[in-house]
């Protein structure tokens, strides 16, 4: 579930910019649903390009410079306004930009919602010009996603040739001195994973078949986004972990700017599912926002009590379902108000994923910090009706 | 040392060599070192207090490693002190060094301490400027540091410079350009030259920046500097803050500068060296002028080339340690992250913050965790510094013989005995200076047990001075300058250093023996964060018990022990939250160290509730709750079961018949036999049976439930009946098989409580005879009004009065 909401959810810290300025470019272009970087932001790109003096790496559409201008956004000598892709630590964008410009693959680990995608795709977008090159890591992930497939069609017809060949996006970037992607690289196959070692140690692919092989050409260059929360996938070996250098995504930094997501992106989901209209529950967003940053940070807001933390994510994204759904048990089934009630059920699936573990850390939450907090009341009675 | 003689140009010898420094910065200190080299003059002057002048010889002994500190303190006041760290990369130690090494006179220019000491007693809040007035400055704890800053600390000046080079951060700019600066390029004056510069056109621009105190101190600088200069020609080298040269530049009128001098405040002061470590010069013990990274600064001195290749590989290194996997590829791909990422951000080299992302980047997978430790042990580092034995006495020794005199508690060689009575003012005292002692790791006292008296208002100390003592009261120097300071001081170092939960809690009882209450906010901090995140519920349970204990002591004491009833309280429901789980499949050892657990908490509860009635009043409700749960849950091993029946059953929560339920599930055929015999143990208590001896209500429920078995069950029960009874004494065994036969349940059949009458007892209170001996009691407890000993905490004279009256019912 995590996973689709991250999907559909494109990244809290970045919703408004791209919705923003994916609109005009839509209207003027394509008809997709969602344009891909390069195209909604290709008036940005050409003018970052056109004042770009300083040196670009082989193959690279800006400097690095101006790469990281287009993701923390700023503005041009000429008065155009780079819009910010990505807002979070300037560190983090220079440390990922200048990974890339010293021909290292980049890993970017995060929990589910902190941008690791979007980071990603403008990132292969301002360096190469194109963030198509991908590869969707799923747990059914072949090898041949990775490297090459056969047409076998032709292979049978013609034999083995390099016409019969289905290059994969990340041989088609060596070829081309192209940016690829790599999405959730842990959920793919440990052996699946381990073929990209060759790739980025000796930055060539051989095809035995054909007594060939594919060298990358200057300006190759691979991203890979990855789950760091959840452990249950296949963790990289350290042979290819090696080969990354790693940038963590963090969560949004303050309450606010997470109660703001939360209510931004709840609003557009009570919309998109027809729910009928509930009067502002914003007291209660953020009542589960601070729960859950509570939790997840192991420490309570104001910084004087230490917690446990459960062995759920508790990302963004998990807030935003169970306050929609607080909203339609209250739609539907309560008297229309967003109260404690609606939100204690969810709450609790939320944090207690582990039934042993985690139901002590909950108790411990609920008598420790919440039975003490003021205005908490009916909160914590809630609570204790769905924990008994 | 890197061929500065060579480097063409020679100081023009008109005026002073003045050479303006940030203090500790290594860029500085090397350049200083190459400046004294080059210009070779006959004499040093160096920023620091000039009654200090005497120890400077100390610096050149084998035994001085810094970082040190020159350490001022007023005679009759050693709680009132100032401190001039040096570390190893400061530019005044190189300067010391230099002149020791080249036989030349090295002098302190400053203000005497004796001047800026009186200062801070007179004015205790100063004006908002004083930046040697640090805010818990002149009070006894953590006497601030009081490098008279650096530039760093101005950051006002130094923000305007470093903003007009486009710099966001002025602390980074410095670096840029004067500390990462190579050696030995070109002019070695020229960087001072540029500096004192612009430092004039800052001064120029702000003015004295608004210290009236700079400006004395300025103008006793070049007082001194003049007078150098009769002695020493204008061969003279004078290392100061950088913002001080455009002052020492100037020429001033002597009169004017005298006069700014006349009628300064002055105390009897006293200078020693004292060790210093990494960690207090880092900005993050509090002291003003720190410096955030000394391990880095240390580093980029030390090497003598590429550092930040030397520095990765040393970060490598402590990874590996640490056991983490990390190659020289690493390392190599670390270097080159660093480079460009400098490149990428316009900054000459690579600095801290470079090196550090690119140490997160490619060596710690992005993880802050063990980058936490990378900072810790290098980035600060945990160097201590030494001083020889011939520096003179720090004032801890000064406070502690003033303490010993006025507590006329001589230090003896021999051993003795000692027994306080602490509701003497002087035993108290001296109770409180030997724990405060303790806690500095000064044995001079060991608390042995009290023969006779067990109360809490007496105490007894194996007193025995042995010579070595006095090396570690030198050494506790570091911690503070007064017993009670260092005491804080250390208390608080231990806290945050403690592993274990139960270390934390006897520290906070310490602290309140110890009498040290600004400590105890900070273990307090500990101890939550500790409690809240450990899992182990036996460490809680091992916790709760002392913390109740320093509670019911602070009572007698009258410390403040509202945070602590707070905590204990907090901690009580975290061990009922953890509890029930916690108990599930254990095996025998575990389920044994578990009872005791149990028990302690069962009495800790019981007082808690004693204590703070008002702070928890479901407290005890809820722990009867927990017990129920583990009284029936059969994952509980029978031992629990047995105890957490028994705790109802004594506390009025079970009824007799519920209990007699409860046993007979538990010894029921279809339980195990080893855990039938480990519920009894458990019900029946860990004392051998002698409680079985003496509460007849027991032996009853027992009796009544044996006498219930049906006979063909009975030989399946005897096995462990006579397993839990065999483990009892022969005495107990016979007395037992006495009481048995003359029949227990004579009084009142099963359901005898206390009514069942105790043998040798009427069957009820005897009111009369009772009231009788109430008078005595309150004459003893000193209860009635014009008694001529109050009792301190009369709140527990009252309480064993009820119990008095308890046990005679």
């Amino acid at each position: 579930m995590s996973v689709s909401v991250e999907q559909t959810s494109v990244e809290p810290t970045s919703v408004e910019p791209s919705r923003s300025h994916s609109a005009p470019a839509n209207a003027g272009g394509s008809e997709a649903l969602r344009p891909h970087a390069e195209n909604a932001f290709a008036a940005e790109l050409a003018a970052l390009a056109a004042h770009d003096d300083r040196p670009r790496p082989p193959r690279w559409k800006l400097s690095p410079w101006a790469v990281a201008t287009y993701l923390l956004g700023g503005t041009l000598p000429d008065g155009t306004v780079i819009t910010p892709k990505y807002v979070g630590p300037r560190r983090l964008v220079e440390v990922a930009v200048t990974t890339l410009a010293t021909d290292r693959a980049l890993l970017l680990l995060g929990v589910p919602g902190t941008a690791k995608t979007w980071v990603s795709e403008h990132l292969a977008a301002a360096v190469s010009g194109d963030s198509t090159l991908l590869v969707q890591g799923t747990a059914g992930t072949p090898e041949e996603a990775i490297r090459y497939g056969w047409n076998y069609a032709r292979l049978l017809a013609h034999g083995p040739s390099r016409d019969a060949l289905v290059p994969s996006p990340v041989m088609r970037a060596m070829a081309q001195g192209m940016t690829a992607r790599v999405e959730e690289l842990t959920r793919i196959p440990a052996d699946v994973q381990d073929t990209l070692i060759t790739i980025l140690s000796e930055k060539t692919l051989p095809i035995p078949e054909l007594g060939e092989e594919v060298q990358a050409v200057r300006g190759f260059n691979l991203i890979a986004t990855a789950n760091d929360r959840d452990r249950g996938v296949n963790d990289l070996s350290s042979a290819l972990r090696r080969r990354f250098n790693t940038v963590v995504l963090p969560l949004p930094e303050s309450p606010e700017a997470e109660v703001g997501i939360v209510s931004r992106r709840v609003d557009q989901i009570g919309r998109s599912l027809d729910l009928p209209a509930v009067p502002d529950g914003v007291d209660e967003i953020r009542r589960v926002v601070t729960v859950f940053r509570e939790l997840r940070d192991g420490i309570t807001t104001d910084g004087r009590t230490k917690l446990k933390s459960p062995s759920g994510t508790l990302s963004t994204a998990e807030a935003i379902s169970v306050v929609t759904g607080g909203l339609a048990l209250a739609a539907h089934f309560g008297d229309g108000v967003l109260r404690a009630g609606d939100v204690a059920a969810g709450i609790l699936g939320a944090v207690v994923r582990d039934p042993a573990a985690d139901r002590v850390v909950w108790q411990e939450y609920l008598e420790t910090v919440v039975r003490e907090r003021d205005g908490w009341k009916d909160f914590y009675r809630a609570c204790r009706e769905v924990s008994a | 040392m890197t061929g500065v003689e060579a480097a063409g140009s020679r100081w023009s010898g008109a005026g002073p060599l003045l050479l303006g420094v940030r203090h500790h910065g290594p860029g500085s200190a090397r350049a200083v070192r190459a400046a004294l080299e080059a210009a070779r003059p006959r004499a040093v002057l160096i920023e620091g207090p000039p009654e200090a002048d005497a120890l400077i010889p100390l610096a050149a002994d084998e035994e001085m490693r810094p970082p040190v500190a020159l350490l001022a303190h007023a005679v009759d006041e050693p709680g009132h002190s100032a401190f001039w760290p040096l570390a190893e990369f400061s530019p005044e130690w190189v300067a010391i060094r230099w002149a020791l090494e080249h036989d030349v006179p090295a002098r302190f220019v400053d203000l005497p301490a004796a001047h800026t000491l009186a200062w801070r007693t007179e004015r205790p809040d100063g004006d908002g400027s004083a930046e040697e007035g640090t805010a818990e400055e002149g009070t006894a704890r953590h006497p601030s540091g009081v490098r008279p800053p650096g530039t760093d600390v101005r950051i006002d000046p130094l923000a305007a410079l470093a903003g007009a080079a486009g710099y966001d951060d002025p602390e980074r700019w410095w670096e840029d350009v004067v500390e990462h600066r190579g050696a030995g390029e070109g002019d070695v004056f020229a960087p001072f030259l540029a500096l004192e510069e612009a430092m004039g056109a800052l001064r120029e621009a702000y003015g004295g920046g608004g210290r009236d105190r700079d400006l004395v101190r300025e103008a006793y600088m070049r007082l001194q500097v003049r007078s150098a200069r009769r002695e020493f020609g204008d061969a003279v080298a004078v290392v100061c803050g950088a913002w001080h040269v455009p002052a020492l530049r100037r020429r001033a009128a002597v009169t004017a500068d005298r006069a700014l001098l006349k009628g300064l405040p002055k105390v009897r002061t006293d200078m020693s060296w004292v060790p210093w470590t990494h960690r207090r010069l880092s900005r993050a013990s509090g002291y003003g002028a720190g410096i955030e990274s000394p391990g880095w600064y240390a580093h980029l001195f030390g090497v003598p080339d590429r550092p930040v290749e030397r520095w990765l590989t040393r970060v490598a290194g402590l990874l590996r340690e640490e056991d983490r996997i990390v190659s020289s590829a690493h390392v190599i791909e670390a270097v080159r992250l660093a480079g460009t990422l400098a490149a990428m951000r316009g900054r000459p080299l690579p600095g801290l913050s470079e090196a550090t992302d690119a140490v997160r980047a490619v060596m710690c997978d992005g993880s802050d965790v063990p980058l936490a430790l990378v900072h810790d042990r290098l980035v600060v580092g945990d160097v201590l510094g030494e001083v020889p034995r011939a520096a003179p006495a720090v004032p801890l020794q000064r406070d502690l013989n003033r303490l010993q005199r006025r507590l006329r508690l001589a230090p003896e060689a021999s051993a003795r005995e000692l027994e306080l009575d602490l509701r003497k003012e002087t035993d108290a005292g001296r109770s409180r200076l030997l724990h405060r002692l303790r806690l500095l790791g000064i044995g001079w006292g060991e608390p042995a047990v009290s023969r006779g008296s067990t109360g809490t208002f007496r105490e007894t100390w194996r007193l025995c001075w042995e010579p070595e003592l006095s090396v570690r009261v030198a050494e506790a120097g570091v911690w503070g300058t007064t017993v009670l300071a260092a005491a804080t001081a250390r208390a608080e170092a231990d806290a945050v250093a403690a592993r274990a939960l139960a270390e934390v809690t006897a520290l906070a009882e310490h602290c309140l023996l110890a009498e040290l209450p600004d400590a105890l906010p900070v273990v307090m901090r500990v101890l939550a964060d500790r409690a809240a995140l450990d899992a182990d519920v036996g460490h809680l349970a091992q916790a709760l018990p002392a913390l109740v204990r320093s509670l019911r002591y602070g009572d007698v004491r009258g410390t403040d022990t509202g945070a602590l009833a707070g905590m204990a309280a907090g901690l009580a429901e975290r061990i009922f939250v953890g509890l029930p789980p916690a108990c599930a499949a254990l095996d025998a050892d575990a389920a044994e160290e578990m009872r005791r657990h149990v028990d302690a908490v069962h009495g800790a509860v019981a007082l808690l509730g004693d204590t703070s009635a008002a702070v928890h009043d479901g407290l005890r409700a809820r722990w009867h709750g927990v017990l129920r749960v583990l009284s029936g849950r059969d994952t509980v091993p029978g031992v629990l079961r047995g105890r957490a029946a028994r705790l109802l059953l004594d506390d009025g929560e079970v009824e007799q018949e519920q209990a007699a339920r409860l046993m007979g599930l538990a010894l029921s055929p279809g339980t195990p036999p080893a855990d039938a015999a480990a519920w009894v143990e458990g019900f029946a208590g860990g004392g051998g049976g002698m409680l079985l001896v003496h509460d007849e209500r027991l032996l009853g429920l027992f009796d009544a439930w044996l006498t219930g078995v049906p006979r063909e069950a009975f030989t399946d029960v005897l096995p462990l009946l006579r397993r839990t009874f065999s483990a009892y004494e022969p005495g107990v065994r016979r007395t037992l098989g006495e009481l048995v036969r003359r029949g227990p349940g004579q009084g009142g059949g099963g359901a005898g409580g206390t009514a069942a009458g105790v043998p040798g007892f009427a069957a009820d209170l005897d009111q009369e005879r009772a009231d009788a001996v109430l008078p005595v009691v309150r004459l003893l407890l000193g209860l009635d009004g014009p008694g001529p000993n109050p009792v301190p905490g009369s709140g527990s004279g009252e309480r064993s009065g009820d119990e008095l009256a308890g046990v005679a019912g």
